[in-house]
């Protein structure tokens, strides 16, 4: 067995939280101050530790929501049987501290200097590390053209809505609501499945590069149907946040 | 430097005076069934299904899924422990006594070397499994045991950590010689006592 | 829960002192060769499994013991931190 034990270096700061901001009804943005931070690409995430009075400690990751430049910021999902996400979502408040290792990722990140066309499939809280694609992309002035296909349970549940509906025009965004949809809904409904691509995806003639991430099932089945339509296995990323 | 406390954070669960008194070391008690895993969850189907003990190569007596369940099985209860610090207090299972297993071939091996489908294995004294104190179970709450906890039979084996366990479990090597299974290779305890608090290699 | 070599990314930034997530990793049993984001990664469990996702090989074993992290990457033929693409 070639082995090795290697002790923890210092990689974990300390951050404050400066926001914590509703999305959706169980979802928030929390704002932090993270002096000394180096700057990040879209698509990294960050480990956040939380340790209670009682030394105990847990440990998550969240794709970072903003782009470089901008002030770090995460977006949470509350998971009702969740350790953290409830205190994350509901108790944490500005000036309460936590500890911060990242930015990590070096495989699902995008920058100008990528390319595309983008191809960017969200499933539920997967949303967030495509949309700092997206902000990254408009903050820069990138003209790659890019499209956001994303699955939500209902419009309420949809994260960014605003913000995403003001892209129109400059990035196609479209909505895909799985259990309900609103009277008069006009986008997609049901899961992603290949004729719902049809309607969005590049062709793989125009050597797209994809981002796909949500809950592992979602991952893995649109990165099969994207490779069904003949899309370069290198050029499908994919990010699994577990779960169904 | 030492990790600032997060304001109003604590574990999930905490015990109440009465369960923590029936605790090993450095548990506590959860509410839910955590699935951990080591590897993809198999699906062998039940006609494909063997139960075997094997020794030196061979295989000295083997059961299929119908000859399993003709056997007399017996419902347990049991706290079980989980290395990774849970524990689940008055579980309730149904299976076969190993020892009634083990009793149908002839043995005077010291150590047995449980293998499951995907890999994985995990040693135990022979004496642990044949004393009664270890099952081959099917069945978890009153129900067939689900795939991602085992399925369709598991070992159980509640006075030792959880690990020793081993989900889909097909077998038993007999071996003259102690050999670590799977977490035992990486840094885990040969034996694994959850109240003798033997998490790793060398406690 | 089935993540990817993403979900490990903090882990690895500690055990190897930098982001690992786009190394390429080779299978000792099938060769199969891609980055270690797209690994099959299984978590919460006595210790971190790292399998290959087209053989389901154990490609690495990462086991927190007493707080100390015990790798092994046996089962990887080849693990490329700057890769050429």
């Amino acid at each position: 067995m070639a082995g090795t034990a290697v002790r923890g270096r210092l990689t974990w700061q300390v951050a404050t939280v400066t926001a914590v901001t509703a999305e959706t009804g169980s979802v928030r943005t929390i704002a932090l101050d993270l002096p000394g931070w180096p700057g990040h690409r879209a698509g990294q995430h960050l480990d956040v530790r939380l340790t209670a009075a009682d030394g105990y400690s847990a440990e998550r990751s969240y794709s970072i929501a903003s782009a470089d430049g901008e002030p770090v910021t995460i977006t949470v999902e509350r998971l009702d049987d969740g350790e953290v996400s409830p205190y994350l979502t509901q108790e944490l408040r500005p000036g309460d501290q936590m500890e911060v290792r990242g930015p990590i990722g070096n495989w699902f990140t995008w920058g100008p200097h990528d390319g595309g066309p983008l191809l960017l499939i969200a499933g539920g809280s997967g949303v967030v590390p495509v949309r700092a694609i997206l902000r990254h992309r408009q903050r820069s002035g990138s003209n790659v053209p890019a499209r956001l296909l994303y699955s939500a349970r209902s419009l309420a549940d949809v994260i960014y809505r605003d913000e995403l509906d003001q892209y129109q025009g400059s990035a196609e965004v479209r909505y895909t609501l799985t259990r309900s949809q609103p009277p008069g809904w006009g986008g997609f409904s049901g899961r992603v499945d290949d004729a719902m691509l049809a309607r969005i995806a590049w062709p793989a003639s125009q050597h797209p590069l994809a981002f796909i991430c949500g809950p592992t099932p979602f991952v893995e089945a649109v990165a099969e149907l994207l490779v069904a339509r003949h899309y370069l296995a290198g050029r499908v990323k994919t990010e699994r946040f577990g779960g169904a | 430097m030492t990790s600032p406390v997060a304001r109003g954070f604590h574990r999930l669960s905490r015990p109440t005076g009465a369960e923590a008194g029936k605790l090993p070391p450095g548990q506590h008690v959860t509410a839910d069934f955590p699935v951990l895993s080591a590897g993809p969850t198999p699906h062998t189907p039940l006609p494909e299904w063997t139960f075997s003990i094997r020794q030196g190569g061979e295989t000295l007596r083997s059961w299929t899924w119908p000859e399993l369940q003709g056997m007399p099985a017996e419902t347990v209860t049991a706290d079980i422990h989980c290395v990774t610090r849970w524990s689940k207090l008055g579980t309730v299972w149904r299976g076969v006594p190993v020892r009634a297993l083990l009793d149908q071939v002839e043995h005077d091996t010291q150590y047995v070397l449980a293998f499951s489908d995907g890999g994985y294995t995990t040693n135990l004294p022979v004496k642990d499994v044949s004393g009664g104190r270890a099952w081959l179970a099917f069945d978890y709450g009153g129900q067939p045991l689900a795939p991602e906890h085992g399925g369709p039979a598991r070992l159980l084996v509640p006075h030792l950590y959880f690990w020793k366990s081993a989900k889909w479990v097909r077998g038993l090597e007999l071996l003259d010689q102690d050999q670590p299974g799977f977490w035992e290779n990486y840094g885990y305890h040969n034996y694994g006592d959850p109240w003798q608090e033997q998490r790793y290699a060398g406690d | 829960m089935t993540l990817d070599g993403n979900a490990i990314g903090g882990l690895l930034l500690e055990i190897f002192g930098r982001d690992m997530t786009n190394a390429e990793a080779s299978c000792a049993a099938c060769g199969a060769v891609g980055p270690v984001a797209e690994t099959t990664v299984y978590v919460r469990g006595p210790g971190t499994v790292v399998r290959c996702r087209r053989c389901t090989s154990v490609l690495m074993v990462i086991a927190q013991v007493r707080g100390m992290n015990c790798v092994d990457l046996s089962g990887l033929a080849a693990l490329e931190a700057n890769p050429r693409r």
